[in-house]
């Protein structure tokens, strides 16, 4: 059994830039928003960072191959980057490095950047792209609202749910959002919504309708870490810490094998297992305060609920309809807005939804405060699509 | 005398599955051109975009090969003059979704209307030699100019024959060609639409003398009599042609075959097989079959239906074809589906469809024919094959053995209707599909004209074309799921 991460690296600093349709910001600007913000708030000189990691998903239309475009920007200390890709979960990935990074000893100080400018694609939506010479071959050229539409269909065929009931659950979840996200100055969309608006969107792959889809923003999140010692010696003291971080990763089973039935993530339940156990924690329904998820799709948050093991199989559309993760629930989720609201720079959502819950464990959300911060704060990026994904979940908390 | 043992051993046919109506068709050029309105009845045959004289025939191949191994085929052909590629061995592409042994001898016929029946008689002619089954294919999809006759008349399909030596459902009397370079219409290497002539100096030079000639001349030299005719299989399409050939070599008028015009349209080349097919559907034992083609001269075949032929294991054929029909009227669609209008389809359809040679031919038997692995210790069935298997209790390495997966039927696990990926034929259905006895794969849905889409559904396998390469003037094919009907 691994040792685990738990409360071995602390979070100096951490930044955001605003997210939208940034038409005035390159990559590299974005980039240096949300590192000015993070580096201010660790206190430090970008000379003391060891190693750095960058998060981006889509090359073609982003800053192209290689560390380099993060060192150039910041103009780091010719110290080692690292560029990771790992579908949508690339922030995270990023964040991992970091943090392994500072756990192993290698690195006092590492940065984790993601980073995404999507908007200079001239089309809404994902860019279209390549999966590799054979997989074009034979895989379905399908858009991201396709691919996670099919967890509807099944979910639906799994537990006897109309479609309906599912509709107006996975309706509940954005007019939720939007809630969230109106009160969060960096979010992307900022409109409050009704369900009949969502309701009767335009169909943009069935069963998800317009306001079924997450914004598709640039923007950039960065966090800088360091062991709990090495930040209390620089004169911090409410530590927040790395509770857990795990990953997990689709071997083909789903996508080719027939023992999954399509409703769920088994890559979140497994993830979602090992993070509780690396941070001790054994009833995740009561103990995990405040939830930022991967909602790339209504659907994706109402399956997630199950797959967190937060509800019930087959009782998380339930669970959203009843309020549990509004704002004022008993495990707000998506209280920033979440990938719908606050948008979805591919690279920088993941490391994003850590800046959330480091905000939240601080006090420091603004008007989106919960009165009584969490102890544990979770968060879920997920990769891919249903049948072939990369889940990672992280866990942060308060020093013990 | 030819040997008794030698002529047709099964027939097949493929009809796509959209009919179009004439008068769609008619309502949008009446402006234009409203003589075309003697022409604008009953409906026709139409490809879908995701379809082409290849993937035409593998259809009716399959339905041709109904219950037979395909192991044991010498030789294929495919007769059309509307093949995707002028340079690279279509009847090799069918080959490969058939999913056929490497060692087989494979041709492509094309040139005139006639070259189905050119490579039939082929065909025929060498069983004697060739003890091995050949199977003839006939498919074209041929394209005609907006607001022309030929629009209204042209349709799409394919059919397809396998002929040999053993046990044949129509044995094979003899043939009689003669060839005449008479230019009733033409079409020059890479131009989409036909140039054709005068109908009333076609119809009296062409089909009364050159192919009524032909017709008299076979029977002479065959020594069959006008009368001894049961079934006469004329496949010309210009109205009342077929009736009005039979009439002058004496044969009478029930003995003649409807052409088809009205529920399928002119199939072109593939149009003699096609008929002939629907004859076979019809023939008793020991009846004769007459079938006449035509373009730059003519072919004339005599068969004789056989013992064997009531016995044939049952098949989509013609009239099962002709059945599955859902009747259409989106005349705009199929200008788009053919290429001809071209429609705003928006930065989407940019994707490069490039498609390496080097990646397909190492992934030829998955990719073309759907070959799957199935793990000799375990039994798991999986597709795409891999070097170590998908069952998560044994990921045995090395143990995978070729599965075909093309003629299973299979269930819709998960899916969606995609309205934002570019589809020509929006929305894009795609979904998860579970095929019996192990085996899933995600793939595109198509042929759902007035179908219900439902997790659970059963489907099938066709062969299709995926995406179009238009930078480079190529094909992906690969297969997708349809309803079963």
């Amino acid at each position: 059994m691994p040792r685990g991460i738990k409360d071995k690296v602390a979070i100096l600093g951490m930044g955001c830039a605003k997210f939208g349709e940034r038409w005035d910001a390159d990559a590299d600007q974005l980039m240096v928003e949300a590192f000015t913000e993070a580096v201010g708030d660790a206190g430090i000189e970008t000379s003391q960072i060891d190693a750095a990691w960058l998060a981006v998903g889509f090359d073609a239309v982003n800053i192209g191959p290689s560390g380099i475009p993060l060192s150039m920007a910041l103009r780091l200390n010719n110290i080692p980057v690292t560029k990771v890709e790992n579908y949508c979960a690339s922030g995270t990935e990023a964040f991992r490095g970091a943090v392994y990074a500072v756990a192993s000893g290698a690195a006092d100080i590492a940065l984790a950047m993601g980073v995404e400018k999507l908007k200079d694609i001239g089309y809404g939506g994902l860019p279209v792209r390549t999966r590799g010479t054979m997989h074009d071959m034979i895989g379905v050229t399908g858009s991201a609202p396709g691919n996670f539409a099919q967890l509807a269909a099944a979910y639906r065929a799994e537990h006897k749910v109309s479609a309906d009931d599912l509709k107006r659950s996975m309706a509940h979840v954005s007019v939720k959002s939007h809630a969230n996200g109106a009160k969060n100055p960096k979010a992307h969309l900022r409109k409050l919504i009704d369900m009949d608006t969502v309701l009767n969107a335009p169909m943009i792959a069935e069963p998800l309708g317009l306001f079924d889809c997450c914004g598709v923003s640039d923007g950039a999140a960065c966090a800088i870490v360091t062991t709990p010692e090495i930040a209390r010696s620089l004169g911090k003291s409410d530590l927040v810490s790395v509770k857990a971080l795990q990953l997990s990763v689709s071997n083909g089973w789903e996508m080719q094998g027939t023992g999954w039935n399509g409703s769920y993530f088994p890559t979140t339940r497994l993830a979602a297992s090992r993070a509780y156990d690396e941070a001790g924690i054994t009833d995740p329904r009561e103990e995990v305060g405040l939830l930022e998820v991967h909602d790339c799709f209504s659907i994706t948050e109402v399956v997630t609920m199950e797959d967190l093991h937060i509800s019930k199989p087959g009782e998380g559309w339930k669970d959203v309809l009843d309020g549990m993760f509004d704002a004022d629930g008993k495990s707000p989720c998506q209280i920033d807005g979440g990938l719908k609201c606050f948008g979805h720079p591919i690279g920088a959502s993941g490391i994003r939804m850590i800046y959330e819950n480091y905000l939240q464990l601080l006090g420091r959300a603004g008007e989106r405060q919960r009165a009584e911060p969490p102890k544990y704060a979770l968060s879920h990026n997920l990769g891919g699509m249903p049948n072939q994904n990369v889940a990672a979940v992280a866990i942060v908390g308060m020093e013990d | 005398m030819t040997d008794p043992k030698i002529g047709i051993l099964a027939y097949g046919a493929y009809l796509p599955q959209r009919r179009l109506q004439r008068s769609a068709i008619y309502a949008a050029n009446s402006w234009f051109a409203p003589d075309l309105r003697g022409l604008a009845k009953g409906e026709k045959a139409v490809a879908s975009w995701d379809e082409d004289a290849i993937t035409m025939a593998v259809e009716a191949a399959r339905d041709a090969l109904t219950g037979l191994d395909r192991a044991e085929l010498g030789s294929l052909s495919l007769a059309s003059t509307t093949l995707p590629f002028a340079d690279r061995l279509n009847s090799g592409v069918v080959k490969e979704a058939l999913n056929l042994n490497d060692a087989i001898g494979a041709s492509d016929a094309t040139g005139s209307q006639r070259c189905g029946t050119s490579a039939l008689i082929q065909a025929l002619h060498g069983a004697a030699e060739n003890r091995k089954p050949q199977l003839c294919i006939a498919s074209d999809l041929r394209k005609a100019a907006p607001a022309s006759g030929d629009e209204l008349t042209n349709g799409d399909a394919s059919a397809a024959l396998l002929v040999g030596h053993g046990e044949v459902i129509a044995r094979f009397l003899g043939a009689h060609s003669v060839t005449i370079d008479f230019v009733d219409h033409f079409r020059a290497s890479g131009v989409d639409f036909d140039y054709g002539w005068e109908a009333r100096w076609v119809r009296q030079e062409g089909h009364l003398k050159i192919a009524g000639g032909a017709l008299t001349s076979a029977l002479e030299d065959l020594g069959v009599a006008a009368g001894e005719i049961d079934h006469c299989v004329i496949a010309i399409t210009g109205r009342g042609a077929g009736p009005a050939i039979a009439k002058r070599a004496g044969i009478a008028p029930e003995a003649v075959h409807d052409p088809l015009v009205a529920t399928i349209g002119d199939a072109g080349a593939a149009h003699s097989t096609l008929m002939l097919a629907a004859a076979l559907e019809k023939a008793k034992p020991g009846e004769k079959i007459l079938l006449l083609d035509f373009g730059q001269g003519a072919d004339v075949l005599l068969f004789e239906a056989t013992e064997a032929i009531a016995s044939l294991p049952s098949r989509n054929g013609v009239a099962g074809s002709l059945a599955l029909g859902k009747s259409v009227d989106n005349y705009m669609r199929y200008l788009f589906h053919r290429c001809i209008l071209p429609l705003e389809r928006g930065a989407r359809a940019e994707f490069d469809q490039k498609q390496p040679s080097t990646t397909l031919y190492r992934n030829r038997k998955g990719v073309l024919g759907l070959v799957g692995g199935r793990c000799t210790k375990t039994g798991t069935v999986q597709f795409p094959k891999s070097e170590i298997g998908v069952n998560p209790n044994d990921h045995a390495a090395g143990t995978q053995e070729d599965y075909p997966l093309a003629e299973v039927p299979a269930r819709i696990m998960s899916y969606t209707a995609d309205r934002l990926t570019y589809s020509p034929d929006p929305p894009a259905y795609y979904g998860a599909v579970d095929f019996d006895g192990g085996g899933r794969i995600t793939v595109e849905f198509t042929d759902l004209e007035g179908a219900d889409v439902e997790v659970g559904c059963e489907m099938k396998m066709v062969f299709r074309i995926k995406a179009v390469d238009e930078m480079r003037h190529n094909y992906r094919y690969f297969w997708k799921a349809a309803p079963r009907t």
